[in-house]
């Protein structure tokens, strides 16, 4: 691992000589020549595959049925520059600032999916360092997983909010662990959100004095403890899903990296460690298991896009990693009648030397996770 | 110690956890270890406050006590042998640099800023203290890993004592570490750093902090005293007893059988929490305290006696006082050696302190040791009225690491030893 340094110096220095080739590379858009996007609801097309660094402008025509969205996206899939809800029939001129690189060019007919794409390098200065394909796949697989948990978080809100406005206490403590799921997965991407996260999942004791208190937990305590939905209740379950709809609208914009996808796997599992294992997060409905679950499941998806990568260069941690993934999952099914139910023991019902065994796992699994990060950037 | 005297091959030149056994061998030779002198570490031991970790028997028994303790029991997690064999090999490894007062693996700082370092930090710029790690195995460890024959009969269950109120989450354990340190951060620094290197394959069962020793293995020093107040065990073994050792400490190649042969050059250790009822014991008249010990409170003089170190005269001491029942005199010759700390973890909720004497023992056989000790004691013992045994576990501690090759176990765990 010493080496690592000189090793990093040397790839920026590779990555500096590249810089200085590609300020000779062809470019087939003139600088300031814009680039013309026709899209269809089964084509993208665009007038040029290369442009100079700077300022791209991207001319963009509808010609499809349907609204569409088009994106400048980075190979890794993060969004660069966008512009939705673009008609049929209609133009629209989208313009960026773009540093030297790989990336696409995306048209989303209908707004949805991965879209139809074009390659787009951008030639020049200031080139970025030199990619990794692996590890752009991994962060593009990781971000689609956020996404889908997103979309699939929302309808099970809805399902939720429903319940808490129909005043049906039953249905709406059955409904509640379920509409978590998706954000337990993906809590290290869904916190960065920094204004969404206090409004949906913030527990009593993160409260400040005289703060309003919102989201699942404020409804976890009406439903459990004071066993009755009030008028407000219905008001903040209906608030839920707006933010949550926010969360699914802007979730694949956030900043994803290798690195912070091993250190958010790490993350979920602190999650486990400081919060669900001493029945703190659910401590009124006790459905702890399942967002453990949940935190659990998210770590392994990221894990498993990286591990490619990984056990490339540490093929002992990958290995213990799996070890350990499979140990807690082990573990887990003890407390659930079958392996796809997510009808996990109510908490208060797991003992204390049951809470022990379940820390210990963490532990177990937390410690090599820890060092995933290091093994990604080698 | 100095940072001139700190010098010698730099861990930052170390190649973390697989180079460990090549670049200690270098530490060694450099002087940063102190070299064996059979296992006592007495004369070595002054200079840069580092005892050596090497030799014939594990440090932290006769060496002198130092001030404080962070004792860790363990639960093994792990089904492997080969695994717990590496984790041996590991702890051993970290327990060598650790003692020598430098940081486990790669170190605190500089190395990959997206990993965690290999070593928490917090011991950085202090002296080794005199750290010793003593590594114990518990009798549960023998019903793993195919070694029920090789547990040896000197590691006796422990009866139930009359009094026991034993807390489940403060007793066994599948094995242990004592870290015994005149700074309690450095204790505290290497069970952490062992339990994190553990992870996976053993997790702590329970940890006891200890400060105040209350006995020693240097009796020329003054006795020190417990939380009641009063010196306790003031002809404990020192450990420049060579014959007291060999006789009551040491387990001796002629003890068991050849399947046990393995503990030759080890110990058997007890640790008992002892909680005291501090409120009540100060509540009990000066004459009565002094009854209950069998000695004065001023001095630590036995009855009757000027000086605390005069040889007791038993008969003129009550019949349930603690140092009559306790005395080898009383008990056939039991002589057991004594490495206790007291404890305090705050108080218990009802404003009473959690406080009291962390016991250990070492002795050649807990069936001659500590067992018909504490069965006379819980039974006659005056000082029974203001103390409770809430913690108890017995381990077998296996001999010296030899050098820089050898490692924690390897006696029990490697077939061609």
């Amino acid at each position: 691992m010493r080496a690592v340094r000189p090793i990093a110096i040397a790839a920026t220095a590779a990555a500096a000589l590249t810089a200085l080739s590609a300020c000779t590379a062809k470019s087939d858009a003139k600088d300031g020549d814009a680039i013309q996007v026709t899209a269809a609801d089964t084509k993208c097309d665009t007038s040029a595959k290369s442009v100079p660094a700077g300022q791209v402008t991207l001319k963009i025509e509808n010609k499809g049925s349907r609204a569409t969205e088009v994106e400048i996206v980075f190979p890794d899939d993060r969004i660069v520059s966008e512009k939705e809800n673009i008609g049929p029939g209609t133009k629209y001129t989208l313009t960026a600032e773009v540093k030297a690189g790989s990336y696409e060019i995306a048209c989303r007919p209908g707004m949805k999916g991965h879209g139809v794409r074009q390659k787009l390098d951008v030639t020049g200065s200031g080139a970025s360092a030199k990619r990794n394909p692996a590890l752009d796949a991994a962060v593009a697989g990781y971000r689609q997983y956020a996404q889908d948990q997103a979309d699939e978080t929302v309808p099970l809100a809805e399902t939720f909010a429903k319940a808490v406005q129909a005043g049906d206490l039953a249905a709406a403590k059955k409904a509640y662990a379920p509409s978590r799921l998706g954000w337990e997965r993906t809590e290290p991407v869904a916190e960065s959100f920094g204004d969404i996260d206090p409004k949906v999942d913030t527990r009593a004791d993160g409260l400040e004095d005289g703060q309003k208190w919102t989201g699942w937990h404020r409804l976890e305590k009406s439903l459990w403890q004071d066993k009755k939905i009030g008028a407000g209740d219905k008001k903040l379950a209906a608030e839920l899903v707006t933010d949550l709809r926010d969360w699914q609208h802007r979730v694949g914009k956030a900043e994803i990296t290798p690195t912070s996808m091993a250190n958010g796997a790490k993350e979920l599992l602190d999650e486990v460690a400081t919060g669900k294992v001493t029945g703190e997060e659910d401590r009124y409905a006790h459905t702890d298991l399942v967002d453990f679950k949940g935190n659990v499941e998210g770590a392994q998806k990221a894990y498993e896009l990286l591990k490619p990568v990984a056990a490339k260069n540490d093929s002992a941690l990958t290995g213990e990693l799996d070890k350990q993934f499979a140990a807690l999952d082990k573990l887990l099914d003890k407390y659930r009648p079958a392996k796809d139910s997510y009808d996990f023991v109510s908490y208060d019902k797991v003992g204390k030397d049951q809470r022990k065994e379940l820390s210990d796992a963490v532990n177990a699994l937390a410690e090599p996770l820890s060092k995933l990060a290091a093994a990604v950037v080698k | 110690m100095t940072e001139n005297e700190r010098s010698g091959p730099s861990r930052r030149a170390l190649i973390g956890w697989g180079g460990a056994g090549l670049a200690l061998g270098a530490a060694a030779a450099g002087g940063g270890v102190a070299l064996s002198d059979g296992g006592l570490g007495l004369a070595s031991a002054a200079p840069d406050h580092a005892v050596p970790f090497h030799g014939t028997h594990q440090a932290g028994i006769a060496t002198p006590v130092q001030d404080r303790l962070h004792f860790a029991a363990f639960d093994v997690k792990t089904e492997d042998r080969a695994e717990f064999v590496q984790l041996l090999k590991d702890w051993t490894a970290a327990a060598r640099l650790m003692t020598a007062g430098k940081p486990v693996g790669e170190g605190a700082y500089g190395g990959l800023a997206e990993a965690p370092p290999d070593d928490t930090g917090e011991a950085l710029g202090l002296s080794p203290s005199r750290l010793t790690l003593t590594v114990g195995f518990g009798p549960s460890l023998f019903e793993r890993f195919g070694l029920a024959d090789r547990r040896p009969a000197g590691l006796a269950d422990l009866p139930k004592f009359p009094g026991d109120n034993l807390d489940a989450a403060r007793t066994g354990g599948d094995l242990c570490v004592q870290a015994c340190a005149d700074d309690p951060q450095v204790a505290v620094h290497a069970i952490r750093n062992l339990a994190r290197v553990g992870f996976g394959k053993v997790a702590v069962r329970w940890s006891q902090l200890g400060f105040g020793k209350t006995s020693s293995t240097t009796p020329d020093a003054q006795t020190p005293r417990n939380l009641m107040g009063f010196k306790d065990g003031t002809r404990n073994i020192a450990g420049t007893e060579t014959a007291r050792l060999d006789k009551h400490v040491w387990v001796s190649a002629s003890d068991g059988d050849a399947k046990s042969a393995w503990m030759t050059g080890g110990s058997y250790l007890v640790a008992r929490r002892i909680r005291m009822n501090i409120e009540t014991w100060d509540r009990t008249s000066l004459q009565e305290q002094e009854d209950v010990f069998g000695r004065d409170k001023g001095e630590g003089a036995p009855v009757g006696k000027a000086k605390e170190h005069d040889a007791p005269f038993l008969k003129a001491m009550k019949p349930d006082a603690h140092v009559r029942l306790a005395h080898p005199d009383s008990n056939g010759g039991i002589t057991i050696l004594r490495r206790g700390y007291s404890f305090t973890d705050g108080t218990d909720g009802l404003g009473r302190l959690d406080a009291g004497l962390f016991f250990l023992a070492y002795q050649r056989d807990v069936r001659e040791g500590f067992i018909p000790l504490q069965r006379r004691l819980s039974a006659h013992d005056a000082l029974n009225e203001y103390i409770q045994h809430v913690g108890s576990a017995v381990f077998a501690v296996p001999p010296g690491v030899r050098d820089p090759h050898d490692w924690w176990g390897r006696t029990l765990f490697s077939k061609e030893a």
